[in-house]
């Protein structure tokens, strides 16, 4: 049921990140755990999202930076499959993102006789990235408005209203759905939709292709 | 047609509007790029594309070149692979050369870098022109375009009690920075995809190239363009075709250098490359001049594939141009050329003549395999490679470092 309250409009805006070198590096394991634990935040979320935005091909078995440097350049499976798992979309806090990875971490380094050492020019190295945020101007003041627009999002604009956001907002969820929520129950089931979409294992690109699926099924009834 | 029209063909519309929006609060400023050679190698090509486009978008962008004396040039070479991890030996009166040669190119240029919001100094030549402006008005930046992972320490201590000063540095990947008193941005540089050397060319244009040079194009050829220089390895090249050859006795092997005014070492290097080949009819060791860019371009298109078998390497913008052009690489298991040819998919990793060898005769006997890297290589430059993404970050760099270097910046 549609409320009276004047709802707000959608404001489309984009984002563009620059990598920043924090000039930390790890070789083992045990240098990685003590990065890991002292970096900045920035890193840590880094590591787990910005992957999305880098030059690279798909690593289904290993999509965050810590798992894939466990298994590439420290060649330990069994480490790289626990770090591999671990979903950033389920903490809240990066704090308790951190602490996850260091636990895995210690947990692998109380079961190993020997530390394994990466050669000198596959060392890990902490990136932590600053994020530029600028408004496009668009905007939309109704949902039906979206299945047009969100195909010609940049992969920025998806970026922000989807990954970024959900660290932004006190919902944790991503900027479509908690614009939606305003309109009370009248989106719920487009609500529910969106909450099914995991953004962790595409990119950003095929998350585009998701999102605008979702919304032309939805409001024509016409989507994949 | 204005250059970003232009661009939006190539890239999309999306990607120009973005860049516009990004541009729109740097409008006016006044930035100055500086280097040491206005032709010739990566950085000039680079500039010759980003200062047009800056301006485009309305920032006041200029372009400045600083000169020296032969000595000057030694003096950087040596620095150059320095940082590259050789041990040079720099003498007193090589450093005098280049501190007098920084004196004097500040004092001509002082004006336009007092005036500056920004200035991004590129390399070591004209690093210690910062010496001269000590309390600058705009943002001085550092833009190393060479490995220095394991830099030569005696020099880099030299260098970097000149670069600290800088507010920021920028390195083209992780494995090449620093640790310095600044932020040490990352940007990979980028191609021009509507230059002379990366432009789609007529299929006349090439076979006329490969006739003036006398390569047979109904046999395979391979090719490498870079500079003569050691850390390119052309000697490695020559060796991998002499064992490629046993297999594939029809294969030719096209070695593409074109020389720097920079770079007093590359007439050693030519004539160490001809003593290898032997008079070989099919190495094909061509002196090019700096300008040769459609030459370039038309034997990137003729080649079956492309090499770039590096020891060492910034970034080796050779690597994207031909992935550009369709081409699988074999490079070097080095810097910048892991970031373009990832193995299995753009091409191959290799580290020895006889790592480049077995994946010549690989290539040359999986042809579909080879058009399909091709096919892969060429969307992987489009999407991560091209002069639009390079100028974004360069654009959200200036936005991040005119606002203080927070965290997060929002505009508008």
């Amino acid at each position: 049921m549609a409320t009276n309250t004047k709802t707000e409009p959608f404001a489309i805006k984009d984002c563009a990140l620059s990598a920043i070198a924090t000039g930390r590096r790890a070789q083992n394991l045990r240098e990685l755990r003590d990065g890991v634990l002292t970096v900045h935040p920035g890193s840590i979320y880094y590591h787990f999202w910005g992957g999305l935005l880098r030059p690279g091909f798909d690593d289904p078995e290993y999509n965050n930076d810590f798992a894939s440097w466990a298994r590439h350049r420290l060649h330990d499976t069994k480490l790289a499959e626990r770090l591999g798992v671990i979903d950033p979309a389920e903490f809240g806090e990066i704090e308790a993102l951190r602490q996850e990875v260091i636990d895995v971490i210690e947990e692998r380094l109380d079961e190993t006789e020997f530390l394994s050492w990466a050669p000198r020019d596959h060392q890990f190295h902490f990136i932590r990235a600053q994020t530029v945020v600028f408004d496009t101007r668009r905007r939309l003041e109704n949902p039906s408005e979206l299945a047009a627009a969100v195909p010609g999002l940049s992969v920025g604009s998806i970026y922000y209203h989807v990954i970024d956001a959900r660290r932004r907002g006190p919902q944790g969820v991503d900027d479509f759905r908690a614009w939606l929520s305003q309109f009370g129950e009248r989106y719920a089931d487009l609500n529910a939709r969106l909450a099914e979409l995991d953004p962790y294992f595409v990119t950003l690109t095929e998350l585009r292709g998701r999102l605008s699926s979702i919304f032309s099924d939805y409001f024509t009834g016409d989507g994949q | 047609m204005t250059m970003l029209s232009a661009y939006a063909g190539v890239a999309g519309e999306d990607v120009i509007d973005h860049l516009k929006q990004l541009a729109a609060p740097l409008k006016g400023m006044k930035v100055v790029h500086v280097n040491s050679t206005r032709q010739g190698g990566g950085v000039a090509e680079i500039l010759n594309w980003l200062i047009p486009l800056k301006r485009e978008l309305g920032l006041d962008a200029r372009w400045e070149v600083i000169t020296g004396q032969h000595a000057f040039y030694q003096c950087t070479k040596h620095f150059h692979n320095a940082l590259q991890g050789n041990p040079a030996l720099v003498t007193e009166a090589l450093l005098k050369e280049y501190v007098d040669t920084n004196r004097r190119c500040a004092e001509e240029l002082g004006p336009v870098l007092r005036d500056a919001d920004m200035v991004f100094i590129h390399d070591p030549q004209p690093a210690a022109l910062i010496r001269h402006f000590p309390e600058p008005r705009g943002k001085w930046v550092w833009r190393c375009h060479i490995d220095a992972s394991h830099p030569y320490r005696p020099v880099w201590k030299y260098l970097r009690n000149i670069v600290g000063d800088y507010h920021a540095s920028i390195f083209s990947l992780a494995d090449f920075a620093q640790t310095l008193p600044h932020p040490v941005y990352l940007i990979p540089p980028s191609i021009d995809p509507l230059s002379e050397k990366n432009m789609d060319l007529p299929a006349e244009e090439i076979r006329d190239v490969c006739a003036r040079f006398g390569i047979d194009t109904a046999r395979p050829m391979m090719l490498q363009v870079s500079r003569f220089d050691r850390f390119k390895d052309p000697l490695g090249v020559i060796e991998a075709y002499r064992q490629a050859t046993a297999f594939i006795p029809t294969l030719q092997l096209v070695l593409a250098g074109g020389g720097a005014s920079d770079d007093p070492e590359g007439e050693a290097v030519l004539a160490e490359v001809r003593a290898a080949a032997n008079e070989d009819p099919d190495i094909h060791i061509l002196l090019l001049p700096s300008d040769a860019h459609r030459t370039i371009n038309a034997l990137q298109r003729a080649a079956d594939f492309v090499l770039q078998k590096s020891l060492k390497e910034g970034f080796g913008l050779t690597v994207a141009e031909a992935m550009w052009k369709g081409k699988p690489v074999i490079g070097g298991d080095t810097g910048g050329i892991r970031l373009q040819v990832i193995n299995h998919h753009t091409g191959f990793l290799v580290n020895s003549p006889e790592g480049a060898a077995l994946r010549i005769r690989y290539l040359l006997h999986h042809r579909e395999k080879l058009l399909e890297m091709g096919i892969k290589a060429r969307e992987f430059v489009r999407q991560h490679f091209l002069t639009t993404r390079h100028l974004r970050e360069y654009l959200t760099l200036m936005v991040a470092l005119a606002h203080g270097g927070e965290d997060r910046v929002v505009l508008g």
